[in-house]
């Protein structure tokens, strides 16, 4: 019994790191995605991958390295600050980007590679 | 007053976790503060279902819990859409229909459609939502409506009783 709880004592730090690791690959994913969507809401929702799976990857990480319930805690605050927050400015930004009259590519539009940079027709 | 107490519950539970510092000075101020943040939101009249729905916290949990499996499946469509060699995305806007009444449930609604990475919510107006999304097949008004019954369900019931 106590065997198992020494091992898993051990490996905790070493899960943490990988988790950590696994956030910082999707964070990267989620940059990929964004340099490569071709406008303006399809790059939001690249940006979404970095705003949920990696920020919870990363702070599930921390919380196993983290050497008190406080610090935990306080990971756990910011974790859901983020989901609370992360949809609400999103859906500005999406919201100001539709008021200001961006009309999104639609279908194989957005697929041709015909640019995102002037198709507003500013 | 049941969300009043809430409220204070809530607060002092926050206060006693981001602290860390339990002598007796720094517990009254803390309490100070936290009977100081209640007042000022009495004051301010913004203590009502909508702002401190702690009684409907199961059903929000529990919809809470359904949501993150769902980011889960969406996340994992969209890391291979950015990865993919060929962009293969079908972005479309769609208009969804809510069933939900309250504002703390239209909001629930909208917030989980934008947190579910593919899809945006762009507008509400009244009881519509413009959507972007990042493949058209994968914005049914099907998927939506399980969101939609499972918010209203989670919050409405709660706020509008």
């Amino acid at each position: 019994m106590s065997a198992t709880v020494s091992f898993l004592l051990d490996i905790k730090p070493v899960l943490g790191a990988f988790l950590c690791l696994a956030g910082a690959i999707l964070a990267v994913v989620g940059t990929v995605g964004v340099l490569r969507f071709p406008d303006f809401y399809t790059r939001l929702h690249a940006a979404s991958v970095t705003d949920t799976s990696a920020l919870t990857l990363a702070i599930l990480g921390m919380a196993l390295m983290s050497p008190s319930w406080l610090v935990v805690f306080k990971l756990a605050a910011i974790w859901a600050f983020f989901f609370l927050t992360g949809p609400t400015s999103s859906h500005a930004v999406a919201n100001a980007a539709h008021t200001a009259g961006l009309q999104p590519l639609i279908g194989a539009q957005a697929r041709s590679g015909r640019g995102g940079r002037d198709h507003d027709g500013e | 007053m049941l969300n009043f107490f809430g409220l204070i519950v809530v607060l002092s539970g926050l206060w006693l976790g981001l602290s860390g510092h339990y002598q007796p000075l720094i517990m009254w101020l803390g309490g100070l503060s936290v009977l100081l943040s209640a007042f000022l939101a009495v004051r301010l009249e913004t203590l009502d279902r909508e702002s401190a729905p702690f009684f409907g916290l199961p059903g929000i949990l529990t919809y809470w819990v359904w949501l993150m499996i769902e980011i889960v499946k969406a996340n994992w469509i969209v890391i291979k859409a950015c990865l993919r060699a060929e962009l293969d995305i079908n972005p479309a806007l769609v208009k969804v229909k809510t069933s939900c009444e309250s504002d703390l449930a239209r909001t629930t609604f909208a917030n989980s459609i934008t947190l579910t990475p593919g899809t945006v919510s762009v507008t509400l107006e009244g009881d519509k939502i413009l959507v972007h999304a990042l493949y058209e097949e994968e914005a049914q008004p099907e998927v939506f409506a399980e969101m939609d019954r499972r918010s209203k369900r989670a919050v409405d019931s709660r706020v509008t009783a």
